[in-house]
């Protein structure tokens, strides 16, 4: 916290280290929200099955 | 002396301004529709859990923020539990705006102002942007090197865009009476405004489904 952050410069774009770890964590995190299977889906869809819109 | 009668009047024949706004409410907002048993299928996503995360995240901001502002900042700075509950405090607000972008990505993809849910998104838009005005005005009342290196960088900022008059991020009791009342009152109800409405109108289709038959009707919602 009292040392500066380490920057890291890609073209134009610069930005320190630690924005940019968030920045792809939050996208691993968006990716896998995707993907990742939802526990509670297939009663989600039964649920569905029964009700028909 | 007449007994009043135990029969109650039609609805539709009360002509008062709160049988007005009942009918109203009950029409827009039936309790089968704000609080449903079951969602529909296209809900069983992650994606959809990140807006009740920021939520959740609020929640733990106010709740570390309400003890902080008993004790205030000799206490916050000074003590233990002091900096404890200003951390939690601290990340309590990164768990928020994570969340609340990555709950505005979802929903900018699955475009959820469809079907009648513009003023949803709209509503969306302003909280966020009353957030981090939030967020800023925290930062700035930190009573500590951190602050002051904000303020007086920002100053100059705010300055130029003519609102530095009645909005000096120099003057600490403003910037903390704004923090601590103003903006989490306005917050909180138009989080509360947003939910409602996601209520109303049930959440979004998916895309490739086929759009409502009567849009802005809450056609997605099971009761």
């Amino acid at each position: 916290m009292e040392s500066p952050a380490t920057y890291v410069q890609l073209g134009f774009l610069v930005i320190s280290v630690p924005n940019l770890l968030l920045i792809i964590g939050m996208v691993a995190i968006f990716i896998a929200a995707l993907v990742a299977p939802f526990p509670a889906h297939q009663s989600i869809e039964e649920a569905h099955d029964d009700q028909p819109e | 002396m007449t007994s009043p009668s135990n029969t109650p009047a039609p609805e539709s024949a009360d002509p008062t301004w709160t049988g007005a706004v009942r009918r109203t409410l009950q029409q827009r907002i039936p309790l089968a529709h704000l609080l449903p048993a079951r969602q529909p299928f296209f809900v069983g996503s992650w994606v959809y859990v990140f807006g009740v995360v920021a939520i959740t995240g609020l929640i733990w901001v106010i709740g570390s923020g309400v003890v902080l502002a008993f004790f205030g900042p000799g206490w916050w700075h000074v003590s233990g539990v002091g900096r404890f509950v200003n951390s939690i405090h601290f990340w309590g607000v990164q768990v928020f705006f994570i969340f609340v972008v990555l709950h505005l990505w979802g929903q900018y993809f699955m475009a959820s102002w469809r079907d009648g849910r513009a003023r949803t998104w709209l509503v969306g838009v302003v909280i966020f942007i009353i957030a981090l005005v939030t967020g800023f005005t925290g930062y700035v009342s930190q009573q500590n090197l951190d602050a002051q290196w904000i303020a007086i960088n920002a100053k100059d900022g705010i300055n130029a865009t003519g609102a530095g008059a009645f909005f000096n991020v120099l003057d600490f009791g403003q910037m903390y009476g704004i923090h601590v009342v103003l903006l989490p009152v306005v917050v909180t109800l138009l989080i509360v405004l947003h939910v409602v409405q996601v209520r109303m109108r049930g959440v979004v289709k998916p895309i490739e489904s086929a759009p409502a038959e009567h849009p802005g009707q809450p056609t997605d919602v099971q009761p």
